[in-house]
């Protein structure tokens, strides 16, 4: 039988734990939308020698395990002397900012295909357009492709937010004391590893489902499907039943 | 504009344009389909860069040089067939991006503008409607307006009325014809791809008939319609006319 006292007990250092895993995948994915943008431009550039170096990128993070990339962060970059005399060692040394970087570069490259391929799917007669009005290239991007992508890439960007939620506790393996360290070292001090894991289990569940359900609604109401009275056709939905029950 | 051509691979689907539009005037082009009317007008404002010849718009050369592109882009507006609205915005939002953007008119005056056009072509009550909200007629009103909003020296039209159901056509004709009027008083010229001999007849100076990527036959609409001098275009009227 689960001991519920023993969950009760770990709550709190698991719960402390979430909180460095939420720092973790805030970083992580704002360092992997950063690269993510630049890289999903020249991956749909006419220019070879924009495209190539964009798909190899995407191309060799997505075949090589996360673990493995953490990893080469941590252990690897630490052999080279020139790293371990450059200004970047103390951030390099440090296993919160080479789990940020190792997962950003990894999320960089899943985010710029969702990015790349949401951008093509912007018709191009509204391009034309904008271009026909006489907006520049920038101005075309950020008034017109970059807001529809946006929309476009929504469904596919909320599971690269939840895959990264969840990577993040690779980090437990280089020390760090997210989530999953917390837990395990819980279950190291109680020997209950049923009711410790399964709490944290519970956590990082809450934790992506609500985030999901937040970004549906952020999703609907972005939405460009503006069809006359849908909207307050749903609004009006729970009131019906009250009707007419009396 | 003289001897353009434009390729798509190695189908030319321009071969050696000539053609010359004053001021003011306004030109009906039609022609079958494939027989490059779309492309010529989209070339007029660079959508398509023409591969040969030269085109000069407003004393402006086309040379592929973005600050001339740019030159030339702010004096002439287009209406598409697909009417190509920006679905993430407002009907206001449409027709003001551009007058703010491009022109540097403040909110307040762009405004103004965009609800004076939106006003003219009877739309100025949708204006805080999305375009999905709109039925495909009054899309393409607002289409129109927006592209009225820069208040261009040229209005290039790709057939504005071939994408809409048939009960939409009239109202969107009816607002071509009112802006063809207009045309004539501000001396804004008009080019515009349509097989509408109504159209045409009311509001037409002259009548291109392009096949095969050349410019087969021009004329009076009167005459074009009524006594076609190329067996091509005849071909072509008998055809449209059933």
């Amino acid at each position: 039988m689960l001991e519920f006292s023993i969950m009760a007990d770990a709550l709190p250092s698991l719960l402390k734990g979430a909180g460095l895993t939420g720092r973790l995948a805030v970083l992580i994915l704002l360092l992997g939308m950063t690269i993510a943008v630049p890289l999903a431009y020249a991956r749909n550039a006419q220019s070879i020698w924009l495209h190539g170096p964009a798909k190899i990128y995407i191309l060799v993070v997505r075949g090589v395990p996360s673990l493995l990339q953490v990893f080469i962060v941590y252990y690897g970059l630490g052999q080279l002397s020139f790293v371990r005399s450059s200004v970047l060692w103390p951030v390099l040394r440090d296993p919160f900012w080479c789990v940020i970087i190792a997962l950003g570069l990894n999320s960089a490259a899943y985010t710029a295909e969702i990015v790349a391929g949401a951008l093509r799917m912007v018709p191009k007669g509204l391009l034309e357009a904008s271009q026909a009005l006489g907006l520049s290239w920038f101005q075309t991007q950020r008034k017109v492709a970059i807001p529809l992508a946006v929309r476009a890439a929504l469904p596919a960007y909320e599971s690269e937010i939840i895959l990264t939620i969840k990577a993040t506790s690779l980090a437990s393996t280089i020390t760090l004391l997210d989530l999953t360290g917390a837990a395990r070292l819980e279950v190291s001090n109680t020997f209950a590893p049923y009711e410790v894991f399964l709490t944290a289990g519970a956590i990082y569940f809450c934790i992506t489902t609500s985030l999901s359900w937040l970004l549906r609604r952020f999703e609907e109401r972005l939405s460009t499907d503006h069809r006359t009275g849908e909207r307050s056709a749903k609004k009006l939905q729970p009131v019906l039943p009250a009707l007419t029950n009396h | 504009m003289s001897a353009v051509t434009k390729l798509f691979g190695s189908f030319a689907a321009l071969n050696g344009i000539d053609l010359s539009v004053a001021r003011g005037e306004k030109v009906v082009v039609c022609g079958p389909s494939g027989s490059g009317k779309s492309t010529l007008i989209r070339c007029i404002n660079h959508i398509e860069k023409h591969d040969g010849g030269s085109i000069v718009v407003d004393g402006c050369i086309l040379d592929h040089k973005a600050a001339n592109v740019d030159r030339v882009r702010r004096e002439v507006g287009m209406v598409f067939q697909s009417f190509n609205l920006f679905p993430h915005m407002s009907v206001l939002a449409n027709c003001m991006l551009a007058p703010m953007l491009v022109r540097g008119l403040k909110a307040v005056e762009a405004e103004e503008v965009a609800i004076g056009f939106l006003r003219r072509v009877r739309i100025a009550d949708q204006a805080t409607k999305y375009p999905s909200q709109l039925s495909g007629g009054q899309q393409q009103r607002v289409a129109i307006a927006r592209a009225m909003c820069m208040r261009p020296k040229i209005m290039l039209l790709d057939e504005p009325t071939s994408a809409l159901d048939p009960e939409m056509v009239k109202e969107v004709l009816d607002t071509m014809m009112e802006l063809g009027a207009r045309a004539s008083v501000d001396g804004m010229t008009m080019i515009c791809v349509a097989h509408e001999m109504g159209f045409a007849r009311e509001v037409a100076d002259r009548v291109i008939f392009m096949d095969e990527g050349a410019i087969v036959e021009e004329g009076a609409p009167e005459q074009f319609f009524c006594q076609p001098k190329t067996q091509r275009a005849r071909n072509f009227l008998s055809r449209i006319l059933h």
